[in-house]
């Protein structure tokens, strides 16, 4: 993190942007549609991402309002959702939508937000950088993303096969997604899982090349602010992970379509072969969802504790260690698929690796906020919320990387209440801390701190109640995907949904949040976080100019 | 209203378990003890000693270690929340570096998982290491039913599908649990499984035995069991197969000896069923065998 001093000594250099309104911001249409601005493009992924964000969660609504009660009450002929006639009110309609839900809020909701949005808006800021490295790619990233985004919402409303739109899950496993599938919703899921992982490559290479040239002087790679490195690190498992997801589904594709049989047992392929492919890429991509959140988290901790970062070496090479390691467990995902056993102990060990430099940053982040002079302000409890939820659905991943007890949870709600813990309860709340951390320098209004905090509680208590029973339901055996459930799982399954309730509510909220900032315009200031908020974004005023660093910032100390 | 939606769920589990209770007296069944309970939050109850090892590994060993690690983040949390907030402490520190402590949190995490892993492992390679069975069951798995053949019996595959709603109703069986033609296997002795799949990937998962393998087309997996009692256990598909996923439960009946042989012997070509027909008709009255042999 940039030393306090040099920030004051900078902010007179990057204080003088009249200039810059010389030539002016572009009209409505070329700033916004052929922009190559990367902090206007960061707005755009933001939006794009809060309107996933609203489809997917609006998804499992309808996931726990069919879970509410035993028996098929949503998708199911005459219910409301059939006289809407906009998603198939059938079994198969229930897995297409739990399998649009995963693809929306994964590749449209935190990839955009986390990386696209926060990613292009502050790594150029952080580093002290004008721009991206490349404006014009980082536009075509954002617009194919949009691209794949239309081409998942047209699978939902086309034919599967089995019915209307694809319904095999993310993970698109053959033969359901080869021959259990047979009409062309499949098709527009592959090509818009190709258009995402093309948009996420680019994006890869431009911030790549961002971070390693065009960094200010003195702006070494071990004074970056942990948020950059934390992308850096994110992208790096992105150039490497998504052209093996590439791969498979380029397989799928002609496994489908031209007759090849990569993943048909009948024709000499192995169905198993394609998932040792996706979970190569599907690890690192969980961890590609999160490490983001590590570095806002981060900045947010350390902000309102009023102290520097812990360990912040120790902190950027945890990063780099998880990175690592995202790759080398992936067939954990398939300890009941027959593997050997002794490559099960190989990756039970390998698994269990990763709660080490996990446990090194919930620790730091703890010795960050140790003996600091903490303040409530709702990034903060965004941030504190994100390290104890974070570090619940880290320990059910210890007991789930145990393949011997993986035999008993493997495919059940208890999988299911993991990962939600992890990403909707760790990576969403790492999202909104960053939002409203972020708020006034993007936005250039400042949000309602009352709201703000309603926002969180009732996020809070909503996501704890729709998940923590759902541990139970997954002990008790509840498999996972299905319509229907013996009564047996009652009771779980509705306190579950009633939770969902709360949680709806503080989606309503904050929407509530962005409307009443956007009417009462209270104008934002440069650095509303105090002595704090040390990185280079907080010396522009708010919102910075639309170029900034003309001069670029010149870095002599660090203060970790 | 949450407090009403509360109730209203409670009531549910209660009426759901006294249903539950009439059936299980009713259906006259020896004992079901491989299903679901409404409102637990533990693991099912174990039936081999597999899964016994499996729940003492999870409720003694791994459970109480998560606990502490969790309990201790949010007591730190909450002691930085009260001594270290702006009130309490205006002054902030500014150190950020503490070598020892980092060595800590290091090194004993990387003792708690050496602990863990010895105990992990010892479990998977215990319920790798399969007893000589006693007998095989070829699992099929099928949109939307299992195949259950018996190879050592001469017994050929026989399909066993989901009691539709109101069948389950009528012989007070639990929906989406009961099938019509169970899987049969004689107490006490190691039944190996071998699992493959017609169409897309299936999972074979008898929660009470801790197993679940899957059942991929192209390959026969293998496990086992031994179950240490006698009752009808129940398990469901694990792995997305389909629009009726959650409609091809798994019903494994573990019955005496000699009600097993009898129900080999039923299952029998017609000669020689005929010699045994006067035993099989004695042991008629076990339901769980009568049901199978329709």
């Amino acid at each position: 993190m940039a030393n306090v001093a040099d920030v004051h000594e900078r902010s007179a250099i990057a204080e003088p942007h009249a200039g810059y309104g010389a030539h002016g911001t572009p009209g409505f249409f070329t700033r916004w549609f052929l922009s190559t601005n990367h902090k206007d493009i960061g707005t755009l992924y933001i939006i794009f991402a809060i309107q996933a964000g609203i489809v997917g969660a609006l998804l499992s609504g309808l996931i726990r309002w069919e879970l509410a009660y035993p028996g098929v009450q949503l998708f199911v002929h005459g219910s409301w959702l059939d006289k809407l006639g906009l998603i198939e009110a059938s079994n198969h309609g229930y897995t297409v939508v739990v399998t649009a839900h995963a693809l929306t809020m994964i590749f449209f909701m935190i990839m955009p937000a986390m990386i696209g949005g926060f990613g292009n808006w502050f790594v150029p800021l952080m580093i002290g950088a004008p721009d991206m490295a490349f404006p014009r790619m980082n536009n075509i990233s954002f617009w194919m993303l949009v691209a794949s985004w239309a081409m998942l919402l047209t699978s939902m409303f086309v034919d599967g096969g089995p019915g209307k739109g694809f319904g095999g899950g993310w993970t698109m496993y053959p033969p359901l997604s080869t021959s259990g599938h047979t009409g062309p919703a499949m098709d527009c899921v592959i090509l818009s899982v190709h258009l995402a992982g093309a948009s996420s490559i680019l994006g890869a290479i431009n911030f790549i090349t961002t971070i390693f040239n065009m960094r200010a002087p003195g702006m070494t790679l071990h004074r970056m602010p942990l948020f950059v490195w934390s992308i850096l690190v994110t992208v790096f498992m992105l150039l490497l992970a998504l052209p093996v997801l590439a791969g498979a589904m380029t397989m799928l594709f002609t496994d489908r379509n031209f007759g090849t049989h990569f993943f048909d047992a009948a024709g000499g392929g192995d169905p198993l072969m394609y998932q040792h492919l996706f979970w190569f890429f599907g690890h690192p991509e969980v961890y590609i969802l999160i490490i983001p959140g590590f570095g806002m988290i981060s900045h947010i901790v350390s902000t309102f504790s009023k102290k520097p970062v812990f360990g912040y070496l120790a902190m950027a090479y945890a990063m780099v260690a998880i990175g690592f390691l995202g790759f080398i467990v992936w067939a954990h995902h398939m300890f009941t698929v027959g593997m050997s056993v002794n490559l099960q102990a190989y990756f039970i060990a390998a698994t269990m690796v990763i709660a080490v430099p996990t446990g090194v940053k919930v620790f730091s982040w703890i010795a960050t906020m140790w003996g600091g002079s903490l303040e409530f302000k709702t990034p903060m409890l965004w941030a504190i919320g994100f390290i104890f939820l974070f570090t619940v659905g880290g320990v059910t991943g210890v007991v789930l990387a145990n393949a011997g007890i993986d035999y008993s949870l493997h495919d059940t709600y208890y999988v299911v209440a993991h990962f939600h813990y992890v990403l909707s309860l760790g990576a969403v709340f790492a999202i909104f801390g960053g939002f409203y951390y972020w708020f006034e320098k993007m936005w250039g209004v400042r949000y309602n701190e009352f709201l703000g905090t309603v926002h969180f509680w009732l996020t809070f208590v909503g996501v704890n109640v729709v998940f923590f029973p759902q541990h139970f339901l997954g002990l008790q055996g509840m498999p996972r995907r299905t319509v229907d459930y013996p009564v047996a799982f009652s009771y779980w399954n509705n306190v579950s949904s009633i939770g969902y309730a709360i949680t709806f509510v503080g989606l309503l909220v904050f929407l509530i949040v962005l409307v009443e900032a956007a009417v009462r315009r209270r104008p934002a200031r440069a650095n509303p976080w105090g002595v704090g908020a040390t990185t280079l974004e907080w010396t522009l005023p708010s919102p910075p100019p639309f170029h900034q660093f003309n001069e670029l910032p010149v870095i002599r100390a660090d203060s970790h | 209203m949450k407090s009403v939606s509360f109730a209203i769920g409670r009531l549910t589990a209660a009426l759901s378990a006294v249903g539950l209770g009439v059936a299980l007296a009713s259906a006259a069944f020896a004992d079901v003890v491989g299903q679901p309970t409404d409102g637990a939050i533990d693991l099912q109850p174990a039936a081999s000693q597999i899964r016994r090892d499996v729940a003492i590994f999870h409720n003694h060993i791994l459970l109480p270690i998560i606990v502490a690690i969790t309990l201790l983040v949010a007591g730190l949390l909450v002691i930085c929340i009260v001594r270290f907030n702006s009130r309490a402490n205006p002054v902030p520190a500014r150190w950020s570096h503490n070598t020892p402590i980092e060595i800590a949190w290091t090194v004993i995490p990387v003792l708690i998982l050496m602990f863990i892993a010895i105990f992990s492992f010892k479990l998977l390679f215990e319920e790798h290491d399969m007893p000589r069975p006693y007998m095989t069951v070829k699992v099929t798995g099928r949109q939307w039913n299992w195949d259950y053949e018996y190879p050592d019996q001469k017994i050929g595959a026989y399909t066993s599908s989901v009691l539709s709603r109101d069948d389950a109703k009528a012989r007070g069986l639990p929906y989406l649990l009961a099938v019509d033609a169970p899987m049969m296997a004689p107490v006490g002795k190691v039944v190996r499984v071998q699992v493959t799949g017609e169409d897309v990937i299936h999972s074979f998962s008898v929660p009470a035995f801790g197993i679940k393998i899957d059942a991929v087309p192209g390959r026969l997996n293998e496990t086992w069991f031994k179950s240490d009692r006698t009752g009808v256990f129940y398990g469901q598909c694990s792995q997305l197969c389909g629009l009726n996923h959650s409609m091809m439960p798994i019903q494994v009946d573990v019955v005496s000896q000699p009600q097993f042989d009898a129900w080999v012997a039923s299952k029998a070509p017609p000669a020689a069923s005929l010699a045994l027909a006067a035993p099989a008709a004695a042991l008629a009255a076990a339901p769980a065998a009568a049901a199978a042999a329709r």
